[in-house]
């Protein structure tokens, strides 16, 4: 079975998609030659041509709303954004068209296009490039948002998102854009709508998505040396939502933790936090607690370290619902 | 100094075929190639335009409408550029283009349920008239006709796209970031900008130091050009032109049509605190359908019983109108769950329920 990165599981879904569709194209900032800063679109405008893998001038509002023009004619653009801290130009064009077209026009219009982000930190970057916008897309109606943390489902969530009738943000974990896994491509096993189980366990779930899984899967390694089971859940969908494996651990454990790395405050660990305490109040045994970034910018590389949560405070978590 | 390049030294005329009073501009040159049935259609469609657009703003006065943003004075402009177009060519307007949808035949009622509350797009068909929904975000609708076209193109198809939007959206970056994508893609789209003297109550001196908006192209690598908008027949020959342009594969055309917005803003703006009567007074003096209907009447092509004919068929419509708007009632609120995503999400589904139980409760 060969050895993929993450990063190669997207490329080759994007390959995978072109090959079936002709309707898909790939647009965005350095995607042709150079195949993107990341590599996500290498050497597909050799294979599919300029009008297919389309180098946009640089301009975010430029790339998401002429990509609604391309869904409106009948193309299915995949729209790379370089990285999370410049999508922002892009956020009216996504919160008031892409969201809303297929609604304002009661379905006649329906925009099917995908725009892939990189996002968080852990890279030692300058600022600008370690952003978390999921709550941004996850507060608005209208968009899906998904987000793989491992090659397999890079792979087949991808292909998934860009045959969806539906906008999705599909955010990339970047720094986990080069860990492996042997996969058989094309990836078809499992229902990757419904959150995977990382691991099982009985005594905590941990919650958590796309740069965060390693992490929590470390901690919870971490955690069963002093014998605690934790289960770990891997979302992969913020919208839709797979509530019914969530609700199923958190009714099993009686303990919830959420661990991301966006800054805490109306964040999708808040919505998580709510949920749970709404649908099913009387199963826990504790608060559910968030791990999260602290409420200020995104801090220098030299001590990105200080923010984004690690083992330990991943630990001290899972301390304080069972100590609770 | 050597090597400055001077906005001073552009031409800040217009292309104009009729005068003011009506007789035609000896050398304009352009080729007129309207029939006397063409020309009839285009008067025909400005007069019903004029109706419904007054019997909107009515609408609104009686409390039918929530807004109403009238397109009053700018007909000629409108109905011009979209006889340029064929029925295939797509329409990126914002919320000021009745001449447009009138031209298409697009049922009034259709889109003022948009103003009255009943649906945010209206509740038009838009692949049928090949006319998106109305912009209200200024300037986001340019991009998506940059972005139709060059679908088109891609596809090697005919069809061109038009955006129709106003002198303050020349102000935002969607509108850069249109003409700028549509000059290095050479994308067949024509970018009509009706400079009405205003955005809301801000004029256009304080909107750009250019000294015109269609010299603008010139910074995309595509040409520009400013038209009479009160002149129908300016307006339709210079779209025709970029229409062509377009369709023969040579890329985009900005087209500054100079007209004035004789309404308010929208019925909730108060123009008299920010403009004067003489102002608009003058713009009065200029109106696209007098001039036109003097044209006319001179070349013999408008008789009495046609223009009767044309009010009548204003009248018409404009009762039918407000038959279709008066008291009509809200859609099913259920539909408010129904096209969010191609199905609902089980979070969707559960607030559904919710919602149901919550108006059976009322
Ligand atoms: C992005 C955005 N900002 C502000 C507004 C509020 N607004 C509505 S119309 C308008 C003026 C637009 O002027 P112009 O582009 O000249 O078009 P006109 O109304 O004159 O046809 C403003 C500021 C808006 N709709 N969208």
């Amino acid at each position: 079975m060969p050895t993929i990165t993450l990063a190669q599981g997207l490329n080759e879904a994007l390959r995978y998609c072109m090959q079936r569709d002709d309707r898909v194209v790939v647009m965005g900032e350095d995607v042709g030659k150079a195949g993107g800063v990341f590599r996500i679109t290498d050497k597909l405008q050799q294979e599919f041509g300029e009008q297919r893998v389309i180098d946009t001038p640089l301009a975010e509002s430029g790339i998401v709303g002429t990509g609604i023009g391309l869904a409106i004619y009948g193309f299915k653009p995949v729209c790379e954004m370089q990285f999370d801290g410049f999508t922002y130009p892009a956020f009216e064009q996504i919160t008031s068209h892409l969201a809303k077209y297929r609604s304002r026009t009661m379905g006649k219009l329906p925009l099917s296009v995908v725009v892939r982000i990189p996002y968080g930190g852990g890279i030692g970057a300058v600022e600008h490039h370690s952003e978390s916008l999921e709550a941004y897309f996850t507060h608005t109606a209208g968009l899906k948002v998904v987000t793989p943390s491992t090659p397999s489902d890079a792979f087949a969530l991808l292909v998934d998102v860009i045959e969806d009738p539906d906008p999705v943000i599909f955010l990339e974990p970047k720094r986990r854009y080069w860990i492996r896994e042997d996969v058989e491509l094309p990836v078809t096993n499992g229902d990757r709508r419904k959150a995977r189980i990382v691991r099982e366990g009985t005594d905590v779930t941990i919650l958590t998505y796309g740069p965060s899984v390693r992490t929590v899967e470390d901690a919870a390694e971490e955690a069963a040396k002093d014998g605690v089971a934790c289960e770990v859940i891997d979302l992969r969908w913020l919208n839709p939502l797979d509530l019914e494996t969530i609700m199923t651990s958190v009714k099993k454990t009686g303990r919830a933790v959420v661990v991301t790395e966006a800054p805490i405050t109306g964040s999708f660990s808040a919505e998580l936090a709510a949920r749970i305490a709404e649908d099913d109040f009387l199963s826990l045994h504790a608060p559910v607690i968030r791990v999260g970034g602290y409420d200020i910018p995104y801090p220098p590389a030299k001590v990105e370290d200080l923010y984004l949560p690690d083992l330990d405070r991943v630990l001290d978590a899972v301390d304080a619902v069972l100590n609770y | 100094m050597k090597g400055f390049v001077d906005p001073g030294s552009v031409s800040t005329e217009s292309v104009q075929v009729l005068k003011p009073d009506g007789t035609l501009v000896p050398d304009h040159g352009y080729d007129i190639d309207l029939k006397e049935e063409d020309l009839r259609e285009i008067y025909r469609v400005m007069i019903l335009t004029r109706r419904i657009d007054q019997e909107s703003t009515n609408l609104q006065r009686q409390g039918e409408l929530g807004v109403y943003t009238p397109a009053l004075g700018q007909e000629g402009a409108q109905v011009g550029a979209a006889y340029a177009l064929e029925p295939q060519d797509w329409i990126f307007p914002s919320y000021r283009e009745l001449g447009f949808a009138m031209l298409r035949g697009v049922q009034p009622s259709h889109i003022l349920h948009l103003f009255r509350g009943t649906w945010h797009g209206g509740l038009f068909d838009y692949r049928e008239y090949c006319i998106a929904p109305y912009a209200v975000p200024i300037a986001t609708q340019t991009l998506h006709a940059v972005g139709f076209a060059t679908g088109a193109k891609i596809d090697g198809t005919n069809t061109v796209a038009i955006t129709c939007f106003g002198d303050g959206a020349t102000s935002e970056g969607d509108f850069h970031e249109a003409c700028n994508f549509a000059g290095v893609w050479k994308t067949p789209v024509v970018f009509f900008c009706q400079n009405n003297q205003y955005a809301i109550s801000v004029p256009l001196a304080k909107q750009t130091a250019a000294p015109t908006i269609a010299v603008k192209a010139l910074g995309y690598g595509f040409p520009g050009v400013r038209v009479d908008g009160n002149d129908v027949l300016a307006s339709y020959v210079v779209t025709r032109e970029a229409v062509r342009r377009a369709r023969r594969g040579e890329g985009p055309t900005l087209i500054e049509a100079v007209t004035y917005r004789r309404g308010p803003h929208s019925t909730a703006d108060d123009p008299s605190r920010y403009r004067t009567d003489e102002e608009l007074n003058t713009w009065e003096a200029l109106d696209p359908i007098a001039r036109f209907e003097k044209y006319l009447e001179t070349e013999g092509v408008l008789t009495a019983e046609f223009k009767e004919q044309c009010d009548a068929e204003g009248r018409e419509a404009a009762s039918k109108l407000r038959k279709e708007i008066v008291g009509a009632g809200p859609l099913d609120p259920n539909l408010l769950f129904e096209h969010v995503y191609a199905e609902r999400t089980p979070n969707l589904e559960e607030q559904f329920a919710q919602f149901k139980r919550d108006q059976e409760g009322q």
